[in-house]
This record gives C-alpha cells, sequence and structure tokens, in this order.
C-alpha cells in the first residue's frame, strides 16, 4: 500500500469521527435540555 | 535507521470507513435494532422521543461492537471459510488490534450512554447482551458444543428486553415472551444456515449440528424448535398485547416456517436450507412488524382490530 492510499484512508476515516463526533455532541446538548425539562 | 524509512512489511494496514463499518455486521445489527425497536414501542410507558432515538443508538452500537470482538475473535475460523474469508479482518484490510479496539469501545461506550441518558436497568441488560455474546458464545461455546447457538442465542434474543427496559424500566412476562420467541427462533435459523455450509465448518472445527450430528438429526431439531416456535409466537395475544389481527398473521407465519422445515427435510440438496434461512429472517421481520402495527392501529382505535 503506498503512502498516498494511506492518507486518502486516514482522512475518509477523520471525516467519518469528526461527523460521529458533531452527532454526539449534537445528542448530547439534545439530551441535556430534554433532561432539564425544557424540551 | 536514522533516516525514516520503512520496510513495506512494517505499514500497518490502515482501513477505510467501509472496513469498519463492514466489522459491525450490519445486517445482524439491522434486526437487532428492528426488534430492540419493537420492545421500547411494545413498552408501557414512553420516552422522549430525543431519548428513544439514544436508546436505539446504544442498542445499535452494543450490537456491532460485540459483533466486531466476535469478528476479531474469530478472524482465524473466518480465515479458511468460504462464507467469511472476506469480512475485513481475514481478507487483511484492518489491522486486528483496529478491530478489537473498535468493538470494545463502541460496546463500552453504548453501555455508558444507556446508563447515563436513559436507565440502568436497560444499561446492565445491554452489558449482559455483549457480555453474553462475546464471553459465553463466541469464547466459550462456540467451537465446543453443538448447542452454542442455541444457549449463544440468548444474546440477540435479549435487544427487545433491552428496549423495553428502557422504556418501562423493567422486565416483565411480555418482554420475556418477545425474548422466548427469538431464543426458539434462533436454532432453526442458524441450523439452516449450517446445513448449506457444512463443510464450512467442519473445515474449521466448529460444531454446528449438522457437523457432529449429521443433517437428518439436524432437520429434526429444527422441525421441533419450529413446531414449539409457531404456537409460542400467539403467546402475546394470551397476554393481551396483540389482538386478532397479529394471532392472524403469527399463526400463517408460524404454518409457513414450518412448512419450510418439512421441505428442508424432503429436499436432498441444499435449495430447501437456503429458503429456510431466508424465511427464517423474514418470519422475524414479520412477527415483530405485525407486533408493532397491531399496536399502532389498536392506538388509533381502528374498531374490530
Amino acid at each position: 500500500m503506498a503512502i498516498g492510499e494511506h492518507h486518502k484512508r486516514r482522512r475518509g476515516r477523520n471525516f467519518a469521527l469528526a461527523g460521529v463526533l458533531l452527532g454526539l455532541v449534537a445528542l448530547f446538548y439534545a439530551i441535556t435540555i430534554v433532561k432539564m425539562g425544557a424540551l | 535507521m536514522t533516516d525514516r524509512t520503512m520496510a513495506i512489511a512494517d505499514i500497518p494496514v490502515e482501513g477505510r470507513v467501509a472496513d469498519y463499518v463492514a466489522l459491525l455486521k450490519p445486517r445482524v445489527m439491522s434486526l437487532v435494532v428492528f426488534t430492540g425497536f419493537a420492545g421500547m414501542y411494545l413498552a408501557p410507558g414512553a420516552l422522549h422521543p430525543v431519548l428513544a432515538l439514544t436508546a436505539i443508538l446504544c442498542i445499535a452500537a452494543a450490537a456491532g461492537g460485540a459483533g466486531a470482538i466476535n469478528m476479531w475473535y474469530d478472524r482465524d475460523i473466518d480465515a479458511r471459510m468460504d462464507r467469511t474469508r472476506a469480512r475485513p479482518l481475514p481478507a487483511g484490510r484492518l489491522e486486528p488490534g483496529a478491530a478489537l479496539g473498535f468493538g470494545v469501545t463502541l460496546a463500552v461506550a453504548a453501555v455508558a450512554v444507556m446508563a447515563l441518558a436513559i436507565n440502568l436497568v436497560a444499561a446492565a441488560l445491554l452489558a449482559l447482551t455483549v457480555l453474553f455474546y462475546v464471553f459465553v458464545y463466541t469464547v466459550w461455546l462456540k467451537r465446543r458444543t453443538p448447542q452454542n447457538i442455541v444457549i449463544g442465542g440468548a444474546a440477540g434474543a435479549l435487544p427487545p428486553v433491552v428496549g423495553w427496559a428502557a422504556v418501562s424500566g423493567d422486565v416483565s412476562l411480555a418482554s420475556l415472551v418477545l425474548f422466548a420467541i427469538i431464543f426458539l427462533w434462533t436454532p432453526p435459523h442458524f441450523w439452516a444456515l449450517a446445513l448449506y455450509r457444512t463443510g464450512d465448518y467442519a473445515r474449521v472445527g466448529v460444531p454446528m449440528l449438522p457437523v457432529v450430528a449429521g443433517k437428518a438429526a439436524t432437520i429434526r431439531q429444527i422441525l421441533g424448535y419450529s413446531v414449539i416456535l409457531a404456537p409460542l409466537a400467539l403467546a402475546p395475544v394470551l397476554l393481551g398485547g396483540a389482538g386478532l389481527g397479529y394471532a392472524i398473521v403469527a399463526a400463517t407465519a408460524g404454518i409457513l416456517f414450518i412448512a419450510c422445515a418439512i421441505d428442508v427435510r424432503r429436499d436432498r440438496g441444499e435449495r430447501a436450507a437456503r429458503r429456510m434461512f431466508g424465511f427464517s429472517i423474514l418470519y422475524l421481520f414479520a412477527i415483530f412488524a405485525a407486533l408493532i402495527g397491531d399496536k399502532a392501529l389498536s392506538m388509533a382505535n381502528l374498531g374490530a382490530w
């Protein structure tokens, strides 16, 4: 596997992870609002 | 070496997103999510939609994590089985350590979030699901006994119990009935698969029933379980949790299930076994969809339903 391929895959994984993390941030924020009784 | 060159063999394999997704066993995960959702929907009480979504995500993540751990542990036999040699680990697309870390992280995070956001009962049951699947089934029983998938099937039968507990905070007779349906469904489902993959399992020494006891004995057991499963699926009606509409669907599906099993006995080759495996998935989906539909329609007050 060439180094370029590593970079492509790493970038793909990084984007996926960023998406998951952003989703979790949004989810935890929503859960907090719900638990506070405000939603 | 003082410069930054590395031998090609030293560069670890780096997986693509698709490889990590494959680790989750997406098709198994879908069925787990569906039955888990059914447990949540059928339970008395209500969860805020955001919390319900959270619970579903936790169930999905735990199931996926358990699947990844299983793929990590079984990568040696997966490599020698036709059915599984294209998986990410046997095919060398991922480092084993990456798969294990991925699976463990998902499972731990799923249980933690379930405990913090939903309730401890659901979290404990979710943890039990993962631990049972990994340690009781994958590590202990799978390679040691033909009853491996019978006992191990308890792990796959737990998701509706988990979903139910997420909403109601408890385990009830009704949720245990859902457990029982999947538990009795699991042996015919997997033994149908094993009937047309006998060579695979035999080659790697996994004592699936057809390998150990032969085709005829396996078919007898499949038929036995089918005959018990079909009427058991009507139990929700007796508990007052489902109505006539569900009863009709469940009875019809049960008869077809038994018919498939009889077909397998008549068939010389593997066509009927493959059909049974495919139908078993449809069966489970139909049963749980009918339970959901029945409750939805009765809640919408559709008269005689």
